[in-house]
């Protein structure tokens, strides 16, 4: 994984509640066998009319969208499938963050083990960031957990202590779940000869 | 939480717990993981990128659902792609020795089928997938959920996840359905309550008199849903119904491992006096055949009701989302849903094509005939739910009403495999996720029961089952 530099960046806004994992990356492009190429795909149905030319009016088809690290949604983002598919094509487009006022679980989960920061604000800061002008910028520290409005306001926003270490350090979970063995192999063998449930054999 | 009080899921937490560390989030052991064709190739090529082995074959469990063809078996895959990402699910188990119930097997299907089926879930357990209605496998007092990809890898590699608690919330449904109302509209009467992110950072569990009433396929139904409402899970606590099913499965414990189970099994259900984080109640009572009529499986309303007006709505932003839903649903605020023509109609997907979803459409479907201008697709959930419909003969009360009967597989609930709606089309539809292009680009999808479905079948249009029984 990546690690989580300083982050400067112009926000494009997608102004809609619960925008699922299909709408970010339908479910046709998940045929593939790959994390890469999928930057085409993000939003597909959103960003192209059927004989694949741009929709003119989809933000990322817009000057507002292009270059921009940091996307603006509403709330719940995120829901539905746990396709890792919509925090790859998010990243392999340019994004580095998503700001809303709520996170489907497992899409959080997948973004921050992808280096794609999920970003809770409160709802009056949610719409201050909507009605900023097009060419505001803002800031993320992660280091601080602070937003840095245009104005000077800074907001804080919480992120999972473990999950921050991971993203500032650019390591991913598996390396530290696999130092913990010795733990794991005790756990096996002291649940091994009491519970059936590890009697799965075929 | 009460004293030592202990809900279903933090039993199950509990008994999971591998290590504990200050500043980390707990690492949980995972009982059971299943495996599809989608979301694991990435996952195995992370695993030969750092030399890694799977940890626990003997605890992973794959089949192909997602990307396989409804039609003759006997045939190859057309789409290549979708070809190439089946033979390298069956290339990577082979190659790390993961048992896998293949595009040919004899017990293939949707892997929320085929897990209890064969006696895989049982109660008690941690299930997670790369799929988020793995939810399903709750219906067990399992703490089930989906993952993602990268927890795909960590738990090939190490059969453990890293995971923070999530807040309990107690879903208490009283009272008896009635005729024409089933599990699943239990469920979206739910979620049409809360909202699609109303369970956010929540593990469900169900409980109340409905719920216990329920055979085991309408429990699976009710959980698989769970994360159409945000919930990471959703459970019901183990009992002589789960027992029941389990009993004699190939994979459930025999003999005397089997009574040890079953007493180990009693102990899981919420202690007495145990709180939730949050709670709801649904008069089972009062409950109506449900539908959606928009693009996120919040959004739906008694069958017999109106369409909402999003000027009522005084949040800008849930008001547009109401209004774009009925405008790519072509539907108009105020006016009665029932009536509205259907094209497709579609019996399947992990939340309604087990065998119990099968009868009660073929019920519905006995004598008589679909509406020439609807086209009707069953697909069973797995290969053993198409042998037992066939030994009753349930392919030919669908056949000789014109419905198409299918091949197993996840089909037109994600349309990945060419089962699709054609832009503009509405299906009513057994599956569970109504988002936009979710059956097709341009498809518009109406969720509902197998019952509703199967009524809908018959007259070509949004249907009251009641008016049929």
């Amino acid at each position: 994984m990546k690690p989580f530099l300083a982050l400067e960046s112009r926000l494009a806004p997608i102004p809609a509640n619960n925008i699922d994992t299909d709408q970010i990356i339908p479910a046709r492009f998940l045929k593939t066998t790959s994390k890469e190429g999928l930057d085409k795909q993000l939003f597909f149905d959103w960003r192209y009319e059927a004989d694949g030319s741009e929709k003119a009016d989809f933000i990322l088809n817009t000057p507002r969208g292009k270059g921009v690290e940091i996307l603006l949604a509403g709330d719940n983002f995120g829901c539905g499938s746990s396709r890792e598919h919509a925090p790859w094509a998010l990243t392999q487009f340019g994004f580095r963050a998503v700001i809303s006022t709520s996170f489907a679980d497992i899409f959080k989960g997948n973004a921050l083990k992808n280096s794609l920061l999920p970003i809770v604000v409160p709802e009056d800061v949610h719409a201050k960031l909507f009605a900023l002008p097009e060419d505001a910028v803002v800031k993320v520290d992660l280091l601080t957990q602070t937003l840095h409005l245009p104005d000077g306001t800074a907001v804080e926003f919480p992120v999972d202590p473990f999950s921050k270490a991971c993203l500032l350090n650019g390591v991913d979970e598996l390396g530290w779940i696999l130092k913990q063995d010795a733990a794991i192999s005790a756990y096996e063998a002291a649940r091994f000869s009491t519970l059936d449930t590890l009697s799965v054999s075929v | 939480m009460s004293g030592n009080l202990r809900t279903l899921s933090q039993k199950v937490w509990d008994n999971h717990v591998v290590h504990e560390e200050q500043g980390a989030p707990t690492l949980l052991y995972i009982d059971l993981h299943l495996v599809h064709e989608v979301t694991s190739p990435q996952a195995f090529s992370g695993l030969r990128e750092r030399g890694l082995k799977v940890r626990r074959p003997d605890l992973t469990v794959a089949t192909t659902d997602h990307s396989i063809p409804t039609t003759d078996r006997s045939l190859p895959i057309l789409d290549p792609i979708a070809a190439k990402q089946v033979a390298q699910l069956e290339a990577n188990c082979k190659e790390f020795g993961i048992p896998c119930y293949g595009m040919h097997s004899n017990n293939q299907g949707i892997v929320h089928v085929i897990g209890p089926e064969l006696g895989f879930t049982q109660p008690g357990m941690t299930v997670v997938c790369g799929d988020s209605h793995t939810a399903t496998h709750g219906a067990f007092g399992a703490l089930a959920f989906g993952i993602g990809t990268s927890e795909v890898e960590n738990v090939l590699a190490t059969q453990c996840l890293l995971q923070r608690p999530s807040k309990t919330f107690n879903v208490r449904v009283e009272g008896s359905l009635k005729a024409g109302v089933s599990a699943k509209d239990i469920i979206l009467a739910l979620i049409a309550e809360i909202g699609i992110g109303g369970g956010t950072g929540t593990v469900m569990e169900y409980t109340g008199s409905a719920i216990r009433a329920l055979d085991m396929e309408a429990r699976m139904t009710v959980c698989n849903m769970s994360i159409e409402g945000g919930a990471r899970a959703g459970l019901i606590a183990p009992d002589d119904t789960t027992f029941s099913y389990l009993h004699g499965r190939p994979f459930a414990p025999k003999g005397a491992a089997w009574d040890e189970a079953v007493a180990r099994w009693s102990q899981l259900p919420t202690d007495n006096g145990a709180t939730f984080d949050r709670e709801v109640y649904i008069d089972a009572d009062k409950l109506e055949p449900m539908i959606t009529y928009g693009t996120n499986p919040g959004m739906g309303i008694p069958i017999t009701g109106v369409l909402p007006d999003p000027s009522s709505i005084g949040n800008t932003m849930e008001r547009e989302s109401v209004e774009k839903a009925l405008h790519y649903m072509g539907l108009e605020a105020g006016k009665p849903i029932l009536g509205r023509p259907v094209n497709v109609v579609f019996i399947g997907s992990c939340t309604n094509s087990r065998i119990s979803d099968l009868r009660s459409a073929a019920a519905v479907l006995k004598g008589r005939k679909v509406n020439p201008n609807t086209r009707v697709m069953v697909v069973p959930g797995s290969q053993e739910v198409k042998r037992q419909a066939i030994a009753e003969g349930l392919p030919d009360i669908f056949r000789a009403a014109g419905c198409d009967w299918r091949e197993p597989g996840c089909s037109m609930c994600i349309a990945m495999n060419g089962d699709q709606l054609q832009p503009g089309e509405y299906s009513v539809s057994t599956s569970n996720r109504n988002f936009e292009g979710r059956q097709g680009k341009g498809g518009r999808t109406f969720l509902a029961s197998p019952m509703t479905a199967a009524a809908s079948a018959v007259t070509g249009v949004v249907t009251d089952v009641r008016t049929l029984l």
